[in-house]
């Protein structure tokens, strides 16, 4: 029993207590991932800004074309060749250069968010790989892939029209220098639309923020409950119940919709007033404009140019509401990132190195107990040694601890008290590559990766995966001795016969004997088999617990089993019950002096013998019917 | 064998086409919608005409600057913003409810399809791709109907309202303009078809490092156990690498597609200036003409730069609705029949006739099947693995039809019988039963929603588990976890036999369904089975011949082939035989000492 427990900083409780907070938080995400990539940041703006500023130039452009180019043309009734050709191009130098400026800022955008992405999943999936299994046991595979993926896209939304929006302030500032040395009365209204439109955009961006998380989070239950669904369709199928699953997926879609639907209205109320409200500024310039050319203090290049500045700048202001729209969500993807940098409990491992020898190891449990996190106690003072190249097996009725036992052994778990030691050296105080080296433990349900046959096998180890014919025998001893060697040349391309995801393309027998082999592979000193044979033959079992006996590669063994031969083999029994070894000794032995024990393996034969004997006394009523038939006659 | 393999794929067009016919929501009100588009679109011409009004009339005009007729157009003006404004909310609103009513439909009707394939088809996909099918893709469309769809109408309408306005001004100086606009057309749609291609690849590598990421945090432990870390975070970065450069590239691509909108505003722009140069001249155009058809080229171009983003949106929305469709379009191969009848009541018997069954393009992996299974009786199937004898009970129970020969249940031919009534009466569990995340007691009441927690604890302590029960923390409360990943796997076993027990089935079938559960616990399970299971036929898929021993027959399976049938006692003594051999090394490795 493993229970997840809350774990002490729930990323969305971080997010949602400090909506208040919202604008500093996603200012210090983008700040901090302005420093993590600055360079194309810098290109994006410098772009953004150039690009902006050939924007300006070109309603003073189209300014000058109209008083400089069409009144005169108007007046005089002919046109100067030179001018129209000089505008002209102008109007291609700008473009061109608007052009390019463009292109550096978009690409600039994208390198910085994509490698900002990169960069936070390279360090989310080493979290990962560091992370201990308890950790990993806490957390549904689900979210965890979110966290690698929509919560980094989310993080480093912002990033997108980020050079945009800089590029639009910068313009912003420069337009407003530019419509108080035209004119004050222009300038006023430009005054007076801008932190308008900044108002309108920051009350959507805040009104948003809460609709956009709930739509998001539906969303993510959505997907699981679908996911969840399809995993388990075969239960789903064999017990007819797709119509009740149907409905309880509707259930969620449909909480979505309602949810998106909000969204919805409040786009539909704000999105059409952010487009209006400039251009009814360039209305109403138009008419300070007008009543400023009346007085005279503009003129009427002056006057299109204003008009045309305002609409212009309509569009490229939205792209800092795109920035500020996208803040809430960043800030809460951006908690869930940091939830899985920030976790600790990493397994540490100390730099102490086993004796290079292939000799068999001890193993030895020294008042061990382990406890979930919901305080449940798995194993309490568990005490045993796995003697130099002997077998041990465990044994223990379902629940009972074994497999739980089995991880301490190899250092998946590390234990509340005691010591788990091996050739006498704390298995905290070994170095990884070192412990991986000495032992191999093969899982209750093999894990399969989506690879070739040989790669799986391999693992890359030394002396496994090299090219030569060397490594390659080695795989097939290791193929042989897992009873596996039939299945894999039978595999299309052999050994390199790609397997698929979670070896889909194999029975759930031969993915055993695949995980099997590769525990053999690696020749380790101590073997750790969870009830990993249960679909191996007995005697390719046997053989191979004998073979690690014996053999120049003899291991130590600790395996977890229920079969009575391959109980038999072994040289000592470990019995465990509710978490605590209550004998321990030869098969032979504890048979005769622990009841409970000889329940458990005697099992099958006692059950054999009740029928056998019932059929007997069955055999004598009905003899004794007929005797009585026979009398009454 | 899967949806994406079709041949030949439908046109964008069909598959609209083809999605609003299966979402009727989607079309309703559609012309009232478009309409309201183009009263929005209509709504952008209202500055650049304003802006000729005001410098033609109102300050160019005969009788110099008249400010009271400045003063109307820009009230007008305004008003006529604010109705177009009002059009635009109107359209949203009503383009948020209609959309994700219809999505919301179409994403349970696909949930429904998806569970009503059949098993080997549900087998063949990928777990992450169908749930992609009820969400992202489903998310994509919703996504362009509510801001690409709705922006590539206004833009069309934007283009053509512009174009007659222009032709209004000059007709000239409007043939000018659509005479640039077209090559520069064929170039976007050439520039389209690049940058669909690198969308594509980004959506290649995401999964590919979605699934990377997937095998790091499933394989954990063996990652660990092996000290494989180095190797297996080589292969992230790898992965992650990849999608990053395809994004980039992706990106470049896009800013140079969208860059070719420029090129449109460019040679417009130089067009209309020398070309408005010379018109004004002659005197066939004015001044404020010229500055609204300015006003109006941006106008002209601005939908021709956003259509081109929301082209590439539009092409990844009809990918994943084709995806969508072709789901829906799948018929299940294993349906429920049209007219079907219902099973006879009482006890349940089963007949093979001649079945015999291939996996698609795999070898035949039961030859011909003949055999009948008493009402009322418990049968155990025996043989090696691979012998057959999992085909044999998922042609039982309906997963999977046979490829040649018929099963009848009660008599009735098995593709006859509606899965309703099917799946009330016979019941598998299968030797991975699936758990749901949620408490021990939710598991149970999977197929019996109505069971009362006092109900579920009888039914464990009917098969001795009561004490297993008292064991957990929180009892029936107890949380199960993702895939029951809090129990171990034996227990797992239990709760899905007890999940299959409180349905009451008249033919139950258990594939290997306790190999991960102790003996004696087995045992005890199995005994209670028998006392509770009078009157129902029992089809046991055997791991450990124990089974075999209790049966009233045997069905021995070798090869694909059904090779003794009968009594345990009889068949062991058959000397030589398959089930002789069998049992001997069953006897052989829970006798010796």
């Amino acid at each position: 029993m493993t229970l997840p427990t809350g774990t002490a900083a729930d990323p969305d409780d971080l997010a949602a207590g400090a909506d208040e907070h919202i604008l500093g938080r996603g200012l210090r995400n983008i700040g901090d991932m302005i420093r993590l990539k600055p360079k194309p940041f810098a290109v994006g703006a410098a772009g953004a800004m150039i690009n902006t500023g050939m924007t300006l130039l070109l309603s003073y452009i189209v300014g000058w074309v109209v008083a400089g180019i069409a009144v005169p043309a108007y007046e005089n009734g002919e046109v100067a060749l030179g001018t129209v050709l000089l505008g002209a191009a102008a109007l291609l130098g700008t473009s061109i250069i608007r052009f390019s400026s463009m292109c550096a800022r978009r690409i600039g955008a994208g390198v910085m968010q994509f490698g900002v992405q990169a960069e936070w999943r390279r360090r989310i999936t080493r979290r990962y790989l560091a992370l201990p299994v308890s950790w990993h046991q806490k957390h549904p595979t689900g979210t965890l892939l979110s966290n690698a993926n929509a919560d980094v896209e989310a993080a480093t939304r912002p990033l997108a029209p980020l050079p945009f929006a800089c590029g639009t302030l910068f313009m912003v500032v420069v337009a407003m220098i530019a419509f108080f040395a035209i004119d004050w009365a222009i300038a006023l209204v430009a005054l007076g639309m801008f932190p308008a439109l900044f108002a309108l955009n920051a009350v959507f961006a805040t009104k948003m923020a809460p609709r956009a998380k709930r739509a998001q989070e539906l969303r993510a239950e959505v997907s699981a409950v679908g996911h969840e669904s399809f995993d388990g369709a075969l239960v789903v199928k064999a017990m007819g119940r797709e119509a009740a699953e149907t409905e309880r997926f509707s259930a969620s879609a449909g909480e979505l919709r309602d949810a998106m639907i909000g969204v919805g209205r409040l786009r539909a109320a704000f999105e059409p007033a952010i487009a209006g409200l400039p251009e009814i500024a360039v209305l109403v310039a138009l008419l300070v404009g007008l009543a400023r050319f009346e007085a005279g203090a503009i003129n009427l290049e002056q006057l299109v140019t204003v008009s045309f500045m305002f609409s212009v700048l309509a569009f490229p202001v939205r792209a800092i509401g795109w920035v500020l729209g996208d803040l809430p969500g960043s800030v809460v993807g951006r908690a869930r990132v940091d939830h899985v940098l920030a976790a600790t409990g990493d397994m540490a491992y100390g730099d102490k190195q086993l004796p290079a020898t292939t000799a068999p190891a001890t193993l030895e449990f020294d008042a061990v107990a382990y406890a979930y996190p919901d305080g449940h106690e798995a194993l309490r003072e568990v005490t045993f040694t796995v003697a130099p190249g002997t077998t041990v097996a465990l044994v223990g009725a379902t629940g009972s601890g074994k497999s739980t036992l089995a991880h301490l052994a190899a250092r998946l778990i590390d234990p509340g008290r005691g010591t788990v030691r091996l050739d006498g050296t704390d298995l905290r105080d070994l170095d990884h590559a070192s412990l991986a080296r000495s032992t191999a433990l093969v899982q209750q349900i093999p894990f399969i990766f989506d690879d070739t046959v040989r790669a799986n096998i391999a693992l890359d180890r030394p002396g496994l995966s090299g090219a030569g014919d060397e490594s390659d025998d080695r795989l097939w001893d290791a193929l042989v001795a897992a009873g596996a060697e039939k299945f894999v040349l039978n595999l299309d391309d052999g050994l390199d016969t790609e397997v698929g995801e979670r070896g889909t393309s194999l029975s759930g027998g031969q993915r055993q004997r695949l995980t099997l082999a590769r525990a053999l592979a690696g020749s380790p000193r101590l073997l750790v088999l969870d009830d990993a044979t249960s679909a191996v033959d007995p005697k390719v079992e046997s053989q191979i617990l004998s073979g690690l006996k014996d053999s120049s590669e003899a291991a130590s063994v600790l395996v977890v089993a229920y079969r009575r031969a391959t109980i038999a083999l072994a040289d000592e029994v470990v019995f465990l019950e509710g978490g605590r070894i209550t004998a321990r000794g030869p098969h032979t032995e504890l048979l005769r002096t622990h009841p409970p024990y000889a329940d458990l393996v005697t099992a099958y034969e006692r059950a054999e013998a009740e029928r056998e004997f019932d059929g007997e006394f069955d055999r004598e009523l009905a003899a004794a019917d007929t005797d009585h038939e026979e009398g009454a006659a | 064998m899967t949806a994406q393999e079709t041949p030949t794929q439908p046109g964008p067009w069909e598959t609209v086409k083809r999605g609003l016919q299966l979402s009727p929501e989607l079309r309703s009100g559609l012309g009232f919608t478009v309409f309201l588009a183009a009263v929005t679109a209509l709504g952008r011409l209202v500055v650049p005409i304003g802006a000729q009004q005001i410098l033609d009339e109102g300050l160019l005009g005969e009788g110099g600057p008249d400010l009271g007729y400045v003063f109307t157009v820009a009230a007008l003006g305004t008003a006529a913003l604010i109705l177009t404004t009002l059009a635009n909310y109107v359209m949203n609103r009503r383009l948020f409810v209609v959309s994700e009513h219809a999505l919301a439909a179409l994403r349970r009707r696909t949930f429904r399809h998806i569970h009503d394939l059949s098993m080997l088809h549900q087998q063949s996909e990928r777990r992450g791709a169908l749930t992609a099918r009820v969400t992202t893709d489903i998310d994509q469309i919703s996504q362009f109907l509510q801001q690409g769809g709705m922006v590539l109408v206004t833009s069309t309408a934007q283009i053509i309202v512009a174009t007659v306005v222009m032709v209004f001004y000059s007709w000239q100086l409007a043939i000018a303009v659509w005479i640039v606009f077209i090559p520069v057309t064929w170039m976007i749609k050439w520039l389209q078809k690049h940058l669909a291609s690198a969308y594509t690849s980004v959506r290649r590598s995401v999964s590919a490092m979605l699934s990377a990421v997937a095998e790091s945090v499933v394989g954990a432990g063996t990652v660990r156990a092996y000290g494989v870390g180095a190797r297996t975070s080589e292969r992230l970065d790898a992965s992650i690498e990849e999608h990053r450069r395809d994004q980039t590239r992706a990106i470049s691509r896009s800013a140079l597609s969208f860059g070719a909108g420029e090129l449109v505003y460019l040679g417009v722009n130089v067009i209309v200036v020398v070309l408005g140069a010379f018109l004004v001249a002659d005197g066939s155009m004015s001044v404020g003409e010229l500055t609204a058809f300015l006003f109006l080229v941006v106008l002209f171009t601005q939908p021709v730069v956003i259509g081109t983003e929301t082209l590439n949106e539009a092409q990844n929305a009809v990918s994943g609705w084709r995806r969508v469709l072709d789901i829906i379009d799948t018929a299940p191969d294993v349906a429920d029949p049209v007219d079907g009848r219902a099973l006879p009541e009482g006890p349940l018997g089963v007949r093979f006739e001649g079945v015999r069954f291939a996996y698609p393009g795999g070898a035949e992996v039961l030859h011909g099947i003949d055999v009948d299974i008493r009402a009322h009786s418990k049968v155990a199937v025996v043989g090696e693995t691979g012998s057959g004898k999992t085909t044999f009970a998922k042609l039982l129970t309906r997963l999977m039809d046979p490829t040649s020969g018929r099963v009848l249940l009660g008599g009735a031919p098995m593709r006859e019988v509606t899965f309703a009534s099917l799946r009330r009466r016979v019941t598998m569990v299968p030797q991975e039963g699936f758990l749901f995340n949620g408490t021990l007691a939710r598991n149970v009441r999977f197929a019996r929603p109505e069971l009362t927690d006092a109900e579920i604890y009888v039914a464990f302590a009917e098969l001795g588990l009561a004490d297993w029960v008292e064991t957990l923390p929180a009892g029936l409360d107890t949380e199960l976890g993702e895939g029951g990943a809090n129990l171990s796997v034996g227990e797992r076993q239990l709760v899905s036999l007890v999940r299959a027990y409180v349905t009451d089935p008249d033919l139950l079938v258990l594939d290997e369904a306790t190999s991960a559960v102790d003996p004696a616990t087995e045992l005890r399970l199995s005994s209670a089975l028998d006392a509770v299971t009078r009157g129902r036929t029992t089809v046991i898929i055997a791991h450990r011949l124990s089974t075999a021993e209790t049966s009233d027959e045997v069905l021995v399976f070798d090869a694909g082939e059904l090779v003794q049938q009968g009594p345990h006692a009889e068949l062991a003594a058959e000397a030589g035989s398959v089930y002789a051999g069998l049992h001997g090394s069953w006897v052989e490795q829970t006798r010796s000492n």
